[in-house]
């Protein structure tokens, strides 16, 4: 996995007309919380669950129910707010926002409006550009309407009610590039700060993208909302094709495709953006004061708790990887993509006293191993294998007692069902053999009935000798020490 | 009663979900012409720098644990839905917008 | 044996409890008065025989085998029709909640349970608390047993009606902007509003979230403190109510001496019909021979009380009754066949004009555009008035005036005028805007007719002052001889 790299320009350089467009670009990304239970009731909450068996009162809207916020929320919020730079308001306040849908019950959605819980903040992406944060905000999320069953709409309230913090940043972002560098980032700092899993598949991210282009030195102009984007690939394809049509809006010279503000859903399947079929009219929300909930305050001493609480984040990492361990900028980010990989990098290397070593078991080998559907298991989690299973084995090769293949197939078992990596050598029978008499009685048979080979590297061609290696490699199980084979063959064939 | 006071009533019951008819919308209109007119006193009294009072309760940072509780059964839920579809509740057929 | 209906709750727990009375008998005595008065009242919507008899039953089983009576033990109540009680239609007095069941019970009804009340009906309402007479309701008006050509008052006027007429010693009623009080002035009934957040919101239906609060019906002053102590306290699932316990009743005597009494002259406006002003000056007189000093107080703000109650009570209303679409309970219509069109269809069909009136009024002052001007406005206003009875309140410890502005006045006589409506709120609103503990006892009849109708006397005092309120009121009941007559409908 590599970082991104972005391209020096983001202006769009019009094929028709030479004019170079600027695009501008805002996103709203809304994040459900890790928490057990929704925001402002103790319904479990709980994606795959069958439909209207997660709600309540409250949850359901029935006459008389009240709100009553969800402490471990507000928490997370914090720390997403910590993790992210942004200022946390001593003060902020709940709002009702005012709309009628099916997946609303209340017929308002408890958020907050003009004192969310922070401000500011923001992302540093890798040419350089910081991202800024407008605010961040708690709100609640809607349930789910179902419209593709049946003849009638269907509602399920499982979701109504699940914690959510809508992150909002300024339009500074210039290219599909940039807004997916931003998600990235945002996501990875969201995983490790504990707030969110942000699995899209599951809802648990969302995004909603602000867009104009103007020509670069002119005032911006109309801002066009999309929405439907379900992954990192759809924001990045959809700003492509949003863009594109932006562009030949303006440039067409016909008033009706001239862009207006509006909101356009992305249509994957046809790869382009299409207008929303709702009302033209502004919304009007007629935002009030949540009387049901007290203001919330946070304590300066609370905020410190939670700051210490929050675990070293990527971009840190990535840099104390490079400059104390002395990893490549590469291996530094592979490692550094999730939290569970990186703690177990840090104790392995900790533990073998080798980072550089246990940095390339860990990305050639252990990740890899996570995508084989054979050996079953995909994440640190799910793995038997320990900071100090790979310690060992590690040291095991450098002692030359196991060959890396041998090493290799160890690694294998200790991932899938653990053990002792000395053991494991002896019972897999994958004790390096380094005897000498040993290695020659199978370089004599490997060289059986070879004359070109040996006439090949008299003559100088030495590399010719890799040919040989397979065979010894074969009759010794995999266990003849690679390095010495090849010294003994090279003796061999030159001492006759 | 002007026109601008029954074009704000019928604005009003368009957002308020409201279906009035003519005269029901002239009915209010007249109405909230006179009501409003009381209310403009709160007009001439200055406010500036006075904070609102939203609530009397006067409380701050009312919480609970994030522990999950047994609520509502789907059969209790979906009891008094005027149109259930099994475990669903039915309203007409949209095309997948809010408001 | 004494008629149940002679006795307060008070005493009737009590005799329940030492066992010289029959719960059982106690509650087909009540369902007795209730099927004999009800034709004329129109108190209740929904009676509860069956399960009232099955709760009677088992209470006298569990006392039999040793279980402890609760302080209510078998003590007949009502509850308004905006309260939860799984499985009882709550239809709020309105059309769209027709048939309604609630899923869960609310908190102060719980209580009530657990103390031993024996709920045998919910009783008739203005539509969704909304109004100050039954003529509000859809299901017809209350009819208030001293003359049942005449209004018992609203909101809670079935609560109220159930109590006057003996049906039941204790109800309960909801009071936003007087609801309660009011009922209980025009009804002689001793009605409490307590500070707001003492008792928990969650199970009542909520009409103005900031100025709600479960308020009991009684027909003396102690059983108002009884049904305190079992209903207020703390609630987890109200992040509203305060964080303490019910408070504890005062005993310090029957007199007061050493007591101020605030007299603010902005309660005792030229609109005062002259019975009541009469009525008022006498309770006031009792009031200075019980030892109390009379110190006449300012409060300059009370006439924007009524234009902010509206502004804030309207808001809030328009809000809370978004969620009657259709879609998840109560009435729906089809409408047009689209989803909005639905919900258009539904609330027009299904809500009585107020509650459109307000609805349409809350939502204008909530809109883009009219939020500064109005509600924003409102709730600076707001804070003002609760600036005048904290200042007040530095100079007295309780405040006194009269609850209404009239006695009850006749059904149709002003329906046709909602402002009219509006404007007799004006003594009892400003209390709910600032959330202060008030009560009102009655104080005194006046002849309107021929037909005598009582009056009653509102006591306010500062926040969490709910003890004192009541203290005060119950030496006032112990000095008069009001609370004692008995309307011409009586059980």
């Amino acid at each position: 996995m590599s970082p991104l790299t972005i391209a020096p320009s983001p202006a769009v350089v019009s094929p028709r007309t030479g004019v170079r467009w600027v695009p501008v670009i805002g996103l709203e990304v809304h994040c459900q919380l890790a928490t057990r239970t929704k925001l402002f009731c103790a319904c479990a909450v709980d994606f795959g669950a069958p439909p209207n068996t997660l709600t309540c009162p409250v949850c359901t809207a029935q006459p008389g129910a009240l709100p009553v916020l969800n402490g471990e929320a507000l928490e997370l919020a914090l720390r997403a707010a910590l993790a992210l730079g942004c200022a946390v308001q001593p003060t902020s306040k709940f709002d009702r926002k005012h709309y009628f849908y099916c997946d609303l019950p209340k017929g308002y959605q408890i958020s907050q409006y003009d004192r969310p819980y922070c401000t500011g903040g923001g992302l540093l992406l890798s040419n350089g550009k910081f991202v800024r944060l407008t605010r961040i905000h708690m709100e609640e999320d809607a349930g789910k309407a179902i419209h593709d069953r049946g003849d009638a709409t269907l509602v399920d309230l499982n979701r109504a009610g699940v914690p959510l913090i809508e992150s909002v940043t300024e339009a500074d972002m210039a290219s599909a590039a940039e807004a997916v560098e931003y998600l990235t980032a945002l996501k990875e700092i969201l995983r490790y700060a504990g707030v969110s899993e942000c699995d899209m598949e599951k809802g648990e991210l969302r995004c909603d993208v602000n867009i104009s282009v103007h020509p670069e030195g002119e005032p911006w102009r109309t801002k066009v909302e999309l929405k439907n984007l379900n992954s990192f690939r759809f924001v990045e394809a959809a700003i492509g094709v949003e863009v594109a049509r932006q562009i030949e809006g303006y440039e067409s010279g016909d008033a009706r495709l001239v862009p207006v503000q509006e909101t356009r859903l992305y249509d994957p399947e046809r790869n382009t953006t299409r207008t929303m079929r709702s009302k033209e009219s502004a919304h009007d929300y007629r935002y009030f004061a949540e009387p049901d909930l007290p203001a919330v305050s946070v304590a300066p001493s609370v905020i410190e708790r939670l700051r210490s609480c929050i675990p070293e984040l990527p971009a840190a990492r990535r840099a104390r990887y490079v400059s104390a361990l002395g990893l490549a900028a590469q291996d530094a980010a592979v490692l550094s993509a999730e939290r569970a990989v990186a703690e177990f990098f840090e104790a392995a290397a900790r533990l073998s006293e080798k980072p550089k070593e246990a940095a390339n078991w860990i990305t050639n080998d252990v990740l890899r191993n996570f995508g084989d559907a054979e050996l079953g298991v995909r994440s640190v989690d799910e793995m038997a294998l320990r900071p100090y299973d790979l310690a060992e084995l590690i040291r095991l090769v450098d002692e030359g007692a196991v060959n890396v293949a041998g090493a290799r197939k160890v690694l294998r078992v200790l991932m899938k069902s653990g053990g002792r990596a000395r053991e494991l050598v002896k019972t897999l029978g994958l004790a390096q053999v380094q005897d000498t008499a040993q290695l020659e009685a199978w370089c004599r048979a490997a060289l059986v009935g070879k004359e070109k080979i040996v006439a090949d590297v008299r003559a100088g061609k030495t590399q010719a000798l890799n040919a040989l290696l397979g065979p010894v490699m074969k009759a010794s199980g995999g266990t003849a020490d690679p390095k010495l084979v090849q010294e003994i063959l090279l003796k061999l064939v030159q001492n006759g | 009663m002007t026109t601008s006071d029954l074009d704000t009533v019928r604005q009003m019951a368009e957002l308020a979900r409201l279906k009035l008819d003519e005269a029901e919308a002239r009915a209010y209109a007249g109405q909230f012409a006179r009501i409003l007119e009381h209310f403009r006193t709160l007009e001439r009294l200055p406010v500036e720098g006075v904070e609102p009072l939203s609530g009397a309760a006067g409380l701050c940072d009312v919480t609970r644990a994030d522990a999950p509780r047994p609520g509502l059964s789907t059969e209790a839920a979906l009891a008094n839905a005027p149109d259930r579809r099994e475990a669903f509740y039915g309203v007409p057929k949209t095309i997948g917008a809010a408001e | 044996m004494k008629p149940y209906a002679e006795l307060d709750a008070t005493a009737l727990a009590a005799e329940h409890a030492a066992g010289a009375r029959r719960v059982t008998d106690t509650t087909e005595a009540a369902l007795a008065a209730l099927a004999r008065l009800e034709p004329r009242l129109n108190a209740f919507l929904v009676v509860l025989a069956d399960r009232a008899r099955a709760r009677a039953a088992e209470l006298e089983r569990e006392r039999a085998a040793g279980a402890t009576p609760g302080a209510l033990h078998g003590v007949p109540v009502a509850l308004k029709a905006n309260m939860c009680l799984a499985g009882v239609e709550a239809n709020c007095g309105s059309r769209i909640l027709a048939g309604y069941k609630p899923p869960y019970t609310a908190t102060f009804v719980q209580r009530l349970l657990d103390a031993g009340a024996v709920v045998i009906g919910m009783t008739n309402m203005d539509e969704f608390a909304m109004g100050s007479s039954s003529e509000n309701s859809a299901f017809g008006p209350t009819h208030n047993p001293w003359d049942l050509a005449r209004t018992p008052g609203g909101s809670s006027s079935g609560s109220a009606a159930a109590v006057a007429s003996g049906i039941v010693p204790l109800a309960l009623g909801s009071d936003t902007g007087g609801s309660v009080r009011q009922p209980a002035a025009l009804c002689n009934l001793a009605g409490f509003k307590p500070t707001y957040g003492r008792v928990s919101r969650y199970g009542l239906v909520a009409f103005g979230s900031s100025l709600d609060q479960v308020s009991p019906f009684a027909r003396s002053v102690r059983d108002l403190e009884l049904a305190l102590s079992v209903i207020a306290g703390h609630d987890e699932r109200d992040s509203t109510s305060l964080p303490e316990p019910a408070p504890i009743p005062e005993h310090d005597g029957a007199r007061l001496d050493g007591l101020r009494v605030g007299v603010p002259k902005e309660y005792f406006p030229e609109v005062l019909s002259g019975g009541v002003r009469r009525a008022s000056e006498a309770a006031l007189a009792t009031l200075r021979g019980l030892g109390a000093e009379l110190v006449p107080v300012a409060l300059p703000h009370t006439e924007l009380a009524i234009p902010t109650y509206y502004v804030v009570a309207t808001a809030e209303a328009s809000s809370n009754l978004a969620r009657y679409d259709g879609v998840r309970y109560g009435a729906r219509s089809a409408g047009d066949g689209s989803l909005q069109g639905m919900y258009a269809a539904t609330r027009a069909a299904a809500f009585g004009a107020e509650v459109k009136r307000r609805i349409l009024l809350g939502t204008y002052v909530l809109s883009a555009g009219y939020y500064d001007a109005w509600y924003g406005r409102a709730l600076k206003v707001r804070t003002l008035l609760r600036r005048d009875f904290e200042q007040a309140f530095e100079q007295v410890d309780v405040l006194a005036g009269p609850t209404s502005p009239t006695a009850a006045f006749r059904l149709g006589e002003k329906a046709g005028d909602p402002v009219a409506m509006y404007l007799s709120d004006i003594l009892t609103v400003p209390v709910s805007l600032a959330g202060l503990p008030a009560v009102s006892v009655p104080c005194g009849f006046v002849d309107e007719d021929g037909t005598r109708l009582p009056i009653g006397l509102q006591l306010a005092g500062p926040a969490r002052a709910d003890a004192r309120v009541l203290r005060v009121a119950r030496c006032f009941e112990s000095a008069t001889d009001f609370a004692r007559q008995r309307a011409p409908l009586f059980a």
